[in-house]
């Protein structure tokens, strides 16, 4: 199969995934309104104990300071909550006929993941817009110029092409809709044991050597530097090593997953 | 594919999960331009060898070349060659008529101009212009059918693979969908269906296989087939027992039921077989009569000498 039909198929993929999300939005809209709600959440009944205990330059803050400090931490929220939505329609797509019949055409078979994968960045561009938008109208201000903003973009954009990756693996692995909405939960869970929520300093021995370490602590990391227009340091790098590490990964598995002729 | 190669050859095929054996040995050879009708019940095996045909699953053992193409070395050249419409409904519910279509197009890699006008044609061709911009999902069965088929053909594919194409479809419904792939014949398409229903393979088919719990046991035309199985039967519904008794005593080779009081006489379909069986009736016994052509249970007890039922494992998984 050319590259050539292999992008041109994967661009009839990513239209039919686009159909799709046009015609079923319910699901893309609880998966924007769970970070919102976390932001709600977090800063308005948890934000002003949480932002007296902010450390260095946040140090002694209020409210205010904290919904800075969270932000970052809610756009990846924002990110692993589409990528989680990715698993269930990757799954759900997989029980529909259509898929049998693509698997008899003479196509680039990748290029059904491809479509779904390309979608879901594409829809987490918009949630990211959206809840951007919901932080600055709480009174969310940022010192990044637009250098920094083209950054937030672009390491958003990888990191939901990695993570998206990693859930349409777990969405075709499923053994139903049901399992593809609980196993990729951990996505959900992880950035609360990494620098998204609270400093990892204020973590106990252990547990903040494994929120330091984690592929998600350098991710927020380097996104809250790039929008606090702040030094993003070897994070930046660590950052964008664990995405393309994670969408490596998460690629070939797909591929073998889908590609496999079933013995059944 | 050459002229002088068979649209689909294959030799020795064995299909089993587990102990349980699916396919035991099938032979099969279907030459280009020629319609062949796998007829048997549900789990004899038919959508397991379509499923092997068309690369979507692996076969156990034999030879298996579909358009010229090993199915396991060359699979994208299979691919390439065919096209499959399935038992269940391989149509995107969430996209309309008219972008299942495009889909379709776009993935057969036709120009824009040239997808837009094969777009229209299939529309106009399978009915489907009212409907083309409804989402599929509110299709009713017949039409999701048409649909599905259109979408198999909008890529001119020269060998269609159709796996029970009219299951679960009104008579009306089942009629047009014979008409559509009557087309495709005439238009010199390799067809290879897979149905239950000895009417359908009758009307469509130029050879017929019986698949029989993984092996074929009888393969040949139509007529041939017939010939082989003792026909129909007139069935007689009786008032009372003595004119059911009479009537068995003049029928030795018929089957009667004292309860329901009804007689089966053997029948060729013919009006002097019909003729030989009204003669020997009092009008005043019978109630009732009904003249059935060999069904397939007919056919499967005369060349299995069981009864078309499917095995104890039930539906094998496709």
């Amino acid at each position: 199969m050319s590259t050539t039909y292999t992008v041109r198929d994967s661009a009839t993929m990513l239209r039919r995934n686009l159909l799709h999300i046009r015609r079923y939005p319910s699901l893309s809209i609880m998966l924007v309104a769970q970070p919102i709600l976390f932001l709600l959440l977090f800063v308005y009944v948890f934000g002003g104990t949480l932002g007296a205990g902010l450390p260095g330059r946040h140090g002694g803050g209020d409210r205010q300071d904290y919904l800075v400090f969270i932000t970052p931490g809610i756009l990846f929220m924002t990110v692993t909550s589409i990528a989680l939505g990715t698993a269930i329609s990757t799954a759900t797509d997989m029980t529909t006929g259509i898929i049998a019949r693509f698997r008899t055409m003479n196509i680039a078979r990748v290029s059904v993941l491809t479509g779904h994968v390309l979608g879901a960045v594409i829809k987490t561009g918009f949630a990211v817009v959206i809840v951007t938008a919901f932080a600055f109208g709480l009174g969310f201000r940022s010192d990044a110029g637009p250098l920094g903003w083209l950054g937030v973009i672009g390491l958003l954009i990888l990191i939901a092409f990695s993570l998206t990756w990693l859930t349409v693996g777990l969405g075709l692995a499923a053994d139903s809709v049901e399992t593809a909405s609980n196993t990729p939960l951990f996505l959900m869970i992880l950035p609360f044991i990494s620098s998204a929520f609270v400093p990892t300093d204020a973590m106990p021995a252990g547990l903040r050597q494994f929120a330091e370490y984690q592929p998600f602590t350098p991710m927020i990391n380097t996104l809250r530097a790039l929008v606090n227009g702040a030094p993003t340091g070897s994070d930046l790098w660590l950052g964008i090593g664990w995405c393309a590490l994670i969408a490596l990964l998460g690629y070939l598995w797909s591929r073998r997953l889908f590609l496999r002729v079933p013995a059944k | 594919m050459t002229a002088t190669n068979p649209a689909i050859e294959v030799s020795g095929l064995t299909k089993a999960y587990g102990e349980h054996t699916v396919l035991d040995g099938v032979d099969l050879t279907v030459p280009e331009g020629t319609v062949y009708a796998l007829l048997g019940p549900n789990g004899a095996g038919k959508t397991t060898i379509i499923n092997i045909l068309s690369t979507l699953l692996t076969p156990g053992d034999g030879e298996i070349r579909v358009a010229g193409f090993d199915v396991r070395r060359e699979p994208a050249g299979v691919r390439a060659a065919i096209g499959v419409t399935g038992q269940f409904s391989a149509i995107d519910e969430l996209l309309t008529g008219a972008e299942n279509l495009r889909l379709m197009a776009d993935l057969a890699h036709l120009d824009r101009a040239s997808a837009n006008t094969t777009v229209a044609l299939m529309l106009e061709r399978f009915d489907l212009v009212e409907a083309a911009d409804r989402r599929a999902q509110t299709y009713s069965g017949g039409m999701k059918r048409r649909l599905d088929l259109a979408m198999t053909l909008i890529a001119r594919p020269r060998l269609i693979f159709l796996d029970e194409p009219t299951a679960g479809l009104d008579p009306r419904s089942r009629r047009a969908l014979w008409a559509i792939v009557r087309e495709q014949i005439a238009d010199g398409v390799t067809v290879l269906l897979t149905t239950q229903y000895l009417e359908e393979a009758d009307q469509l088919a130029d050879r017929i296989g019986v698949l029989d719990r993984g092996r074929l046991v009888a393969e040949g035309t139509a007529a041939e087939l017939k010939r082989r199985v003792p026909g129909g039967h007139v069935s007689v519904q009786f008032t009372n027992a003595a004119g059911l008794a009479a009537a068995a005593a003049a029928h030795p080779e018929a089957t009667s039921d004292a309860e329901e009081l009804t007689l089966q006489v053997p029948n060729d379909g013919s009006i002097a077989g019909l003729r030989r069986v009204l003669d020997g009736l009092d009008d005043n016994d019978v109630a009732g009569l009904t003249v059935e052509s060999a069904d397939l249970d007919d056919v499967f007890l005369a060349l299995t000498g069981h009864a078309a039922q499917a095995p104890a494992a039930e539906e094998i998984p496709a």
